[in-house]
């Protein structure tokens, strides 16, 4: 294995691993809170169509992120009024929410760039001098695109807001009892609205990344099931922000591998490698203790005094 | 239950008691009428308005789409294309209705029907040449309904046995049935003769016979025969009763004797096989063959309408239809607007949000109980005392 090989490598799997996890966090604060958004394939390709769309109409790939960033907290405020507004069952909405998000990115990229099919150039990198030149970490982890550094500053972000503050602390209580939240003066309704939110422009962003950086273009149903595996993943965090590093990046590791072998010595399947990380994670949660620490208020709308 | 008679209880029982009373019958005729247009026709209504907005948006005319619409999919060859249609809308519409009916969310409908598509395609010249027509039939229509029952079993098992949610499970044993069938179209089941990854196709002649007189194939009347079978099965049967009480409360269906268990593997185990006969009548009815890749995405295109039909088969039977000739006629009509065949999911997602909508703001002002159940974990309601 040669040095540039091993540099490919990583950056494939970082290039896979970034997505997952930013969706999977994003995901991962709404479940905290006692919302299970199913729609994240459709906010992962909604916040990707426009990023890709405003970074090829403006050239400014930060645009683009904000963009993709709106996209996706703007498709989830259908899952904020209609499920913790009005109470609908979060389930259907959510799979209302795929099939609007897989529907509009594709019907807006047929209307706009069929013919033209373009594609982007490389973003910008952000060169953090000393540690970059390091040989293959300085290459794969210190001169990347900024939002690279940024996805994971916001993982740690997340990570103490989760864990350490107390507007984290009432998140977490609006979703394993939202009425001890009520009774203390907290606003169940506000939590859960502002956890959607945040999941919808995480989302969205992993939609960006995964179409501004990781493929250079956008096309219809890009992620190929990669929203519900986000929501696995949060599911099986249970809201620890380490263990989403930690599963995303295997997930990361394990595409780049597939890809590697694909070019190297066996020639896998492709349908194979695309398979093998639901059947991970069905294993997983086949043979996982019964009854995992999910927040008891999941999926549940608050009614105030209802029994 | 649903928020109304949380919040009030009395009243609620007391309506109850009332609407069942005889002396209130018309106006209870009364009150369904309204019920049947303001929580199943208005989101509909709503929806092709605003799905009318989105094609305007676009630069195209949306009186002229939907009056194309109507055009090709209800005149004519677009009418036998409508009802061919229905046929594997119908089976798909059966197998999510059993299972969310036992409150059971099998989402693995993808997978289900692409698996069985691609392994009926796959075997089926070779099985039509080894065995008189019937058996050969017989011999297909097992298969399918084996593969579906066991992507069903999984995640049933997991969740009777373990505890494990099925949303989770059915979604990923979705895309592993999914995959599988690309793999075995772009493998086993590949035709050499073509480069494209797709079957063999199958000769006109050993394709379901026409209904005599139409260009409709017997898997439309076959499709029809189960859910009416199906609709007296779950709504006059003791087992559709405990599907009901299942789906309506399983600790109170355990209480009552009755084996939640046992009727979960069964009611996947169902579910699953629907949708994989629906696979069964459209490859040997329409198609003819399966290609990688390919997804007409039957589940999720029709579930809004499963619960606009309130989970009853015969109901869903005209929604159905409607589908069918929205998606016969829209698919020519979207060509024509210059729109791409998507802005027909966008119009079935807007159906679904505004039925959501109406539900939630009915279930405020009383129209009645919903038929959405509330909480998918909670085993109670996790906003009161314990």
């Amino acid at each position: 294995m040669t040095e540039a090989m091993i540099t490919a490598f990583l950056l494939a799997a970082f290039a896979s691993m970034i997505p997952l996890l930013l969706a999977a966090l994003g995901e991962s604060v709404g479940e905290q809170a006692g919302v299970l958004n199913v729609g994240v394939e459709g906010v992962l390709l909604v916040g990707g169509y426009a990023a890709f769309a405003v970074t090829l109409a403006s050239g400014s790939f930060w645009l683009g992120f904000l963009c993709g960033a709106l996209a996706g907290a703007a498709l989830q405020a259908v899952l904020m009024v209609l499920s913790v507004w009005l109470h609908a069952n979060q389930i259907v909405v959510g799979i209302g929410i795929t099939l609007a998000g897989t529907g509009v990115s594709s019907m807006l990229y047929d209307w706009s760039f069929a013919e033209s099919r373009p594609r982007l150039g490389l973003p910008d990198v952000w060169v953090i001098y000393p540690l970059s030149e390091i040989p293959i970490t300085g290459e794969v982890l210190f001169s990347r695109p900024g939002m690279f550094t940024l996805s994971f500053v916001l993982a740690a972000l997340v990570a103490i807001w989760l864990s350490r503050t107390a507007p984290g602390l009432r998140l977490r209580a609006a979703g394993q009892r939202p009425a001890a939240l009520d009774a203390a003066g907290g606003s169940v309704v506000r939590v859960r609205s502002l956890a959607v939110l945040f999941g919808g422009a995480a989302a969205g962003l992993g939609g960006a990344y995964l179409s501004l950086v990781s493929a250079g273009t956008f096309t219809p149903g890009m992620t190929h099931g990669l929203g519900f595996l986000a929501i696995v993943v949060a599911m099986l965090s249970r809201g620890r922000v380490r263990w989403i590093l930690a599963i995303s990046l295997i997930y990361g590791l394990f595409i780049a591998t597939g890809t590697a072998l694909q070019l190297t010595v066996i020639s896998l399947p492709n349908d194979v490698i695309t398979m093998a990380p639901f059947v991970a994670v069905m294993l997983v949660l086949a043979f996982s203790r019964k009854g995992s620490a999910l927040p008891p208020a999941l999926a549940a709308p608050y009614v105030r005094g209802a029994r | 239950m649903s928020d109304t008679s949380a919040r009030d209880p009395g009243r609620t029982a007391a309506r109850t008691v009332a609407d069942s009373g005889t002396g209130s019958a018309r106006r209870s005729w009364r009150a369904s009428v309204i019920d049947v247009l303001l929580r199943t026709i208005a989101p509909l209504v709503l929806a092709l308005a605003s799905g009318g907005l989105v094609i305007a948006g676009l630069g195209a005319d949306p009186f002229a789409f939907y009056a194309d619409v109507f055009a090709l999919g209800t005149r004519g060859s677009g009418l036998q294309q409508s009802l061919t249609a229905m046929a594997p809308l119908l089976l798909v519409a059966l197998g999510l209705i059993v299972a969310f009916r036992a409150g059971l969310w099998n989402l693995g409908y993808g997978g289900s029907y692409l698996l069985a598509a691609a392994a009926v395609a796959g075997v089926a010249p070779d099985v039509f040449a080894a065995l008189p027509y019937p058996l050969a039939l017989a011999a297909l229509a097992a298969l399918a309904l084996v593969v579906g029952a066991v992507l069903g079993l999984v995640p049933a098992a997991l969740k009777a046995y373990r505890g494990t949610n099925e949303v989770i499970t059915s979604l990923m044993m979705s895309f592993i049935a999914v995959s599988l069938a690309n793999l075995l179209i772009r493998g086993a089941f590949k035709d050499p003769a073509i480069s494209v990854p797709q079957t063999r196709v199958l000769d006109l002649e050993l394709m379901l016979p026409f209904i005599p007189g139409t260009q409709v194939h017997v898997g439309f009347v076959l499709s029809l025969l189960l859910v009416v079978a199906a609709h007296f099965a779950l709504t006059k049967s003791a087992v559709g009763l405990k599907i009901d009480v299942v789906g309506a409360n399983p600790a109170a269906a355990r209480h009552a004797g009755i084996d939640v268990r046992q009727v979960t593997v069964l009611v996947f185990i169902a579910s699953g096989a629907l949708i994989a006969s629906a696979a069964f009548v459209d490859m040997l009815g329409l198609w003819g063959y399966s290609r990688a890749e390919w997804n007409p995405g039957y589940g999720d295109k029709i579930l809004p309408f499963v619960f606009l039909a309130r989970l009853n088969p015969l109901g869903s039977v005209p929604l159905v239809g409607l589908y069918s000739v929205l998606a016969t006629g829209g698919t020519i009509a979207a060509q024509r607007a210059g729109v791409s065949v998507d802005v027909l999911s966008v119009i079935v997602a807007l159906v679904l949000f505004f039925m959501v909508a109406i539900e939630a703001v009915g279930s405020r002002v009383n129209l009645g109980r919903s038929y959405l159940r509330r909480g998918l974990f909670a085993r109670r309601s996790p906003g009161g005392e314990s």
